[in-house]
């Protein structure tokens, strides 16, 4: 196997707040290989965002880390000083597309202004210096120079999108977050979206994190694929291992997949999953998939199921996989 | 069955050359020396929705079918062109008879977390259509209807969700509520403006199977807008695609789905991801150029011809119109026959 560009030992982020701590990240652990595309997918609140931003060590207020390791080109990035990350880490060697960053692009600058700030804050350089390194990545990203003269809302919804990817490669990370990089977009837009990341991938020899809802559009850009549940992993495995024939092996990850409509399949009904998951300032005993599975049984109640192999490169946490 | 061919009282609704055009509100010096922009949203579209059908618009952001949704619920005037609704004209009405066309007509918004008046308990919200169409007087009297609604929508047990307030349900209760409120007022037809886009996955089937259900056991019928074809083929009985304010194909989900006749439909089709492995280190081939133009901007003659793979110069001339290719599929283009 190639070699591994992350590594996240047993990583636990928790929001304090006045109700508890809230474990949005919950012991988790997993590798990113070069040149792969990770799927992060699950439902809102499953903790898919707060682990973006843990990777890039900066959870949002009030989380704070309470174990684990996050290794970035085996550098353990946690206990590293704030100024060292920014030098060496942040942008430079793992950048994120947020979501929704691009209505987060200020109205009163232009697009070569925003951009030139990103590249400043990392290089200082005159703006003179950075032009031609805005109009070579605009280019990278499908886009003519004379974008970096234009304010935001002289864009439409996917070439603003293109900027924020543009500023995110900028500084040549090897590792980039996308975050629902495409799910404002209408559908054509974000399939030229995801072209062109397949391209810049390969371009670039980037590793990717694709953190989405949609399963369905996983199963077109990664490799492998890690279904979070209630800030826990619940299966991780190749892309053949959750849409090939064989199909998922938790059922989370199973009615999640049936849950998705297909558009050349007419199906009378499509499955569901009751209820909402759990709080997580008080997770149920056991498995925390438990109250809203639908082949729970009395251990899945009681003992909380560790990620573990079942078969080569496939990784389950299910009482019923074992 | 061809549209031309369907009973009259088999139509609910039908909408005949329906335009809206926004003019933009420009200071003097903004206006001087620019010749005026007129926004054609819609700009001409003709079809019929039948009683108690599913039938879908569909569309990406700017093809104005969200606009179409205002100018059937009345929300803003037609700029021209012609509703019926049960064979009664309704493209203008008076106070009166607006609240009384509001009654027959209802929706169900997008975002079920800015539909809600965050102080109503859920009892307030299902009364107040209520009160607002003078249906029964105070709460003892309404207090059935209201518990019919919430039984419907499966918003049970009621004592556990009546004096509840929006904010303490889940975005599947509160769609489950939203339509709930629709259908107290006994409409006959609802418009449903994305109700599903904002809610998780896991729970949007739920959702879509309890308005299914709805709507067989009330004989309602739907207009659905989104923009994912996915679920308009799950959901709907018939889908209309629009592009730039107009239709471009019309027809039965299966056949739209399968055998699109648009080279628009196609390129949609192409880009909608399925769930199938294999696929990770292919680009996908789009047959489309670009985006979509702006409706202040549309092109001369098909206005598709702009990001059309197969475009001839007649295309940018002529200006296609709905042609029916028989079993009630009509599609919008010159070279449809050739593709």
């Amino acid at each position: 196997m190639s070699e591994k560009v992350l590594e996240v030992k047993n990583l636990k982020m928790y929001y304090h707040t006045s109700k508890g701590a809230v474990r949005a990240i919950d012991d988790i652990s997993f590798s990113l290989f070069k040149g792969e595309t990770l799927g992060v997918v699950g439902e809102s609140g499953c903790g898919k965002t707060s682990m973006g931003t843990s990777l890039l060590r900066m959870p949002t207020v009030p989380g704070k880390f309470e174990g684990g390791e996050i290794l970035i080109q085996g550098k353990s990035i946690i206990p590293m000083a704030e100024r060292d990350v920014r030098k060496d880490i942040r942008w430079q060697t793992i950048s994120m597309v947020f979501q929704g960053a691009m209505n987060c692009l200020t109205p009163v600058y232009t697009v070569g202004r925003q951009m030139y700030e990103t590249l400043y804050e990392h290089k200082p350089m005159s703006k003179k210096e950075a032009q031609p390194i805005i109009e070579e990545y605009l280019g990278h990203v499908g886009l003519p120079p004379e974008v970096a003269k234009r304010y935001p809302h002289e864009l439409s919804g996917g070439m603003k999108q293109r900027v924020v990817i543009a500023t995110a490669l900028f500084l040549k990370p090897s590792i980039v977050i996308l975050d629902e990089p495409t799910t404002a977009l209408d559908v054509v837009v974000q399939a030229q979206i995801i072209n062109l990341l397949k391209r810049l991938k390969q371009e670039f020899g980037l590793s990717f994190i694709f953190i989405t809802h949609d399963l369905a559009l996983e199963s077109e850009v990664s490799d492998r694929i890690c279904v979070m549940y209630a800030g826990k992993i619940v299966e991780l495995c190749e892309n053949a291992q959750v849409f090939g024939p064989q199909g998922p092996a938790h059922p989370y990850t199973e009615k999640l997949l049936l849950a998705t409509p297909r558009l050349h399949k007419k199906v009378e009904s499509l499955a569901f999953i009751p209820g909402a998951p759990p709080d997580l300032v008080n997770p149920p005993q056991g498995c925390r998939f438990a109250p809203r599975c639908h082949k729970v049984f009395d251990r899945c109640l009681v003992e909380e199921p560790p990620l573990r192999e079942i078969e080569p490169g496939h990784m389950a946490a299910c009482w019923r996989c074992f | 069955m061809s549209t031309t061919t369907v009973q009259e009282n088999d139509v609910i609704l039908r909408v005949e050359g329906l335009k809206k055009h926004f003019v933009p509100h420009l200071s003097l010096v903004e206006s001087l020396g620019k010749p005026k922009k007129i926004i054609k949203a819609v700009d001409g579209i003709t079809f019929d929705i039948r009683r108690g059908e599913i039938f879908a618009l569909i569309g990406e952001s700017g093809s104005g079918k969200t606009t179409t949704g205002k100018l059937i619920m009345k929300l803003i005037d037609a700029t021209d062109g012609r509703m019926v609704l049960d064979g009664e004209d309704v493209t203008t009405l008076d106070k009166p008879k607006l609240e009384e066309y509001r009654k027959k007509v209802q929706m169900i918004f997008q975002d079920p977390y800015a539909s809600m008046n965050p102080r109503f308990k859920v009892r307030k919200v299902l009364e107040e259509p209520l009160s607002i169409h003078r249906i029964g007087t105070g709460y003892k009297d309404r207090e059935p209807l209201i518990r019919e609604a919430l039984e419907s929508v499966k918003l049970t047990p009621i004592e556990e969700f009546i004096e509840r307030y929006p904010h303490m349900l889940s975005g599947g209760q509160r769609q489950r509520l939203a339509t709930a409120r629709t259908l107290i007022l006994k409409p006959k037809l609802l418009v449903a403006d994305e109700p599903v886009s904002m809610i998780d996955l896991s729970t949007r089937a739920e959702i879509l199977a309890m308005m299914k259900d709805v709507q067989q056991s009330m004989g309602l019928t739907y207009l659905y807008i989104t923009h994912d074809l996915s679920t308009a083929r799950y959901f709907a009985d018939r889908i209309a695609v629009m592009y730039l304010g107009r239709i471009v194909e019309i027809g039965p989900s299966d056949e739209v789905i399968d055998n699109p006749l648009h080279p628009y439909t196609k390129a949609l089709i192409a880009a909608v991801p399925e769930p199938e492995t294999g696929k990770v280190s292919v680009i996908k081939d789009l047959p489309i150029f670009g985006e979509i133009p702006s409706p202040a901007n549309i092109p001369p003659g098909c206005r598709f011809h702009t990001r059309c793979p197969y475009a001839k110069d007649s295309c940018k001339e002529q200006v296609p119109e709905l042609v029916d290719v028989g079993g009630g599929h009509l599609h919008a283009c010159l070279r449809a026959h050739e593709i």
